[in-house]
């Protein structure tokens, strides 16, 4: 499944992600982050994976993701990332 | 599901207030979905589905305030939340038809998933003239209905009143509530107390509705809760 539309979940808010999904004209999946230096360090390789096996769940393709990190838990990513996709479609 | 003394409202779109609303130990969350701005119905809907997978709310139970079905978001809300198989579904502006048509989705949907039929349990909410005069029907439309929850701000909204803290203007819908629900032996759940600062006033007007009968509270800020589980003892 493609996008076919830049589309936007969540909020810069505390405990929360902003979450922008847009075609990605090169193909695959890209995701970019963008978080505190410390949490990129500890969390980022978990966060990427959890914003990845979203988008693979939802078989979506050549998608850039990009999110805009203040402190969201696993679950926050995954609810966010899939109403971004669902909104792109 | 009976007895529990406070109920919580939490609004669904905000991941910080998901998180640290368990800290307060209510007997039940509710996870509002119907006080959500429209363009964020169908993101909020998917946090608190993720929220309940997510999180361990230990002795909490997870209630969630869907949207009603004309709004256009309440088949969704079922369809998603009943999934991930909340303790129960609080329907806003129920009346006997709009709770028949819930529980027949709610069916579907757990026919579908492989659900326990009959397992998600529902809370109507009284607050509009046509439901508080028929509120004994509203509570045995289905065994699903353990309780009842009176919104005297919906009341307010519909009758054009003024609410007041001493809530002279409520007696009457209160009393029918509560007695219907006593009647029913189901619980039944007063109003919040809106001035979240005022503890006085809050233990006051929770001490009014146990005497009108009532077996709980709601609450819309964590601070209210041990007051009201106190008055509630």
């Amino acid at each position: 499944m493609k996008i076919t539309k830049t589309a936007q979940a969540g909020a810069v808010e505390s405990s929360d992600v902003l979450i922008t999904v847009a075609p990605n004209p090169e193909g695959g999946i890209k995701i970019e982050l963008e978080t505190k230096r410390v949490i990129e360090k500890q969390f980022g390789q978990q966060i990427e994976k959890v914003i990845r096996e979203t988008v693979e769940a939802l078989n979506v393709e050549d998608v850039i993701v990009k999110a805009q990190d203040k402190g969201a838990l696993d679950y926050t990513y995954r609810a966010r990332v899939q109403a971004a996709l669902e909104r792109a479609l | 599901m009976s007895h529990y003394r406070s109920m919580l409202i939490m609004p669904g779109n905000s991941p910080k207030r998901l998180q640290d609303a368990s800290v307060f130990n209510p007997d039940l969350l509710v996870l509002d979905l119907k006080g959500v701005k429209d363009e964020e119905k169908d993101s909020a809907r998917l946090l608190v589905k993720e929220a309940i997978g997510f999180m361990d709310y230990e002795k909490v139970k997870i209630v969630v305030r869907i949207n009603t079905l004309e709004s256009g978001f309440g088949a969704k809300d079922i369809e998603v939340i009943a999934r991930v198989k909340p303790a129960a579904l609080m329907l806003p502006q129920a009346s006997v038809e709009k709770l028949q048509d819930v529980e027949k989705i709610l069916a579907g949907v757990e026919k579908e998933a492989g659900l326990e039929p009959g397992k998600i349990l529902l809370f109507p909410v009284i607050e509009t003239v046509k439901a508080l005069e028929n509120v004994s029907s509203i509570l045995s439309v289905s065994t699903r209905v353990v309780g009842a929850f009176f919104n005297a701000d919906g009341l307010a909204q519909e009758l054009g009143m003024t609410r007041t803290k001493d809530g002279e203007e409520i007696l009457y819908a209160r009393s029918k509530v509560a007695m219907a629900c006593r009647v029913a032996g189901l619980d039944s759940f007063d109003t919040p107390y809106n001035d979240g600062n005022d503890t006085e006033g809050l233990e006051k007007d929770a001490g009014k509705a146990r005497n009108l009968g009532f077996t709980g509270k709601a609450a819309i800020n964590g601070r209210q809760i041990d007051i009201i589980h106190r008055v509630f003892a």
